[in-house]
């Protein structure tokens, strides 16, 4: 067994990466893989509490680094998924306290033993992005359908094209198909034409993300919903699987049929 | 916000439109380290040398960025003046 490291970032804070991160995490080990999420953000950790796995922490990243522990005793395990696994953020030290190569040598020894590494990225482009993309095999980039995002998307994918990791995949995170079609959020098409990359998951707002996330279930647990959908479908094109992006537009009422061709009408 | 009306009467743009012209100007400054002062400064430097050997039409000279996926390429657009000597001469003959 040789697992696969991709990491999940995103330059802005926010836009869902370790949402993200939690549920792809989810989605592979549901469909029978071994997986280990690593949380790469040292100081402000939250994988742990995404995946409701907060109070099993015993050891974290830092311990395993600095030999106070073997990396087995460091590796919670999921008791409602026995093939997911998280290796925790220290909280009480910072980015330093990890080095690029470091986070190389963690992963290579995990490699033999799962299928996949998930690298929760913490948000900017200092130590830590570094830390998360050094031993990446695939880097996917998180973000939003707003301007601050998708400038900050723009600038991760030109560090991680230069850094030679191949190119990134995108995930648009919080997409709202009412304000789409109102003309008051950008639309799939024009990230994808600004951002010149490959999209690999598109994924709608949806209250039951938060909701879910309250309490400690990450979504994709719950298979019915779209966002939870969105998720393991993004699980599966990883695998290889071709599968046809999520039609976010709902179909509208007389009302909004009516007004959408008055609208196209005026244009 | 433009109202429901004001967008049939195209009064105003809608946002995600200028969301992306805003984008595109952006990004490209953000990838190539090139503002809109320093690009006029470097068409006024190519302006100079290429006046040393040929005449152009400073007005009429355009440094741009184009791109193509993930890659910029400056595009320069120099038209040159036509040849004024033939004329010239045969006007003082």
């Amino acid at each position: 067994m040789s697992g696969k490291v991709i990491t999940i970032t995103s330059g802005k804070g926010g836009v869902g990466k370790t949402t993200v991160t939690a549920n792809l995490a989810v989605s592979l080990a549901l469909s029978g893989d071994r997986v280990v999420c690593i949380d790469g953000d040292i100081g402000l950790r939250n994988l742990d509490v995404v995946l409701g796995l907060e109070n099993r922490i015993v050891y974290d990243l830092v311990d395993v680094v600095e030999g106070r522990c073997r990396l087995r005793q460091a590796m919670i395990r999921d008791k409602r998924l026995p093939e997911l696994h998280l290796i925790p953020a220290a909280q009480t030290r910072d980015k330093t306290a990890v080095s690029p190569s470091d986070m190389v040598h963690l992963c290579d020894e995990l490699k033999s033993e799962t299928d996949w590494i998930l690298i929760d990225s913490p948000a900017g482009i200092e130590r830590g992005f570094r830390n998360a993309i050094a031993p990446a095999d695939t880097i996917l980039v998180v973000t939003n359908p707003e301007v601050s995002a998708v400038r900050d998307a723009d600038r991760v994918i030109g560090l991680v094209e230069s850094d030679e990791k191949g190119p990134a995949k995108l995930i648009l995170n919080r997409v709202n198909p009412a304000m789409t079609r109102r003309g008051d959020m950008l639309n799939a098409e024009d990230v994808l034409e600004l951002l010149a990359v490959d999209l690999i998951g598109l994924i709608p707002e949806d209250d039951h993300v938060v909701a879910s996330t309250n309490r400690g279930l990450p979504i994709s647990l719950d298979g019915k919903c779209k966002a939870g959908q969105a998720f393991t479908n993004i699980a599966r094109r990883i695998k290889g699987d071709v599968v046809p992006f999520l039609n976010l537009d709902e179909k509208p009422g007389l009302l909004g049929k009516i007004s959408r061709l008055i609208r196209v009408g005026g244009q | 916000m433009p109202s429901f009306f004001d967008r049939l009467l195209g009064k105003q743009p809608k946002s995600a439109d200028l969301a992306k012209d805003r984008l595109k100007l952006v990004l490209v400054n953000d990838r190539t380290d090139l503002t809109q002062i320093n690009l006029e400064h470097l068409k006024d430097d190519i302006i100079r040398v290429i006046s040393k050997h040929v005449d152009v039409d400073p007005a009429a000279v355009c440094i741009s960025v184009a791109h193509d996926g993930r890659e910029q390429r400056l595009v320069a657009n120099i038209p040159l003046k036509p040849a004024p000597r033939k004329k010239r001469s045969r006007s003082r003959v």
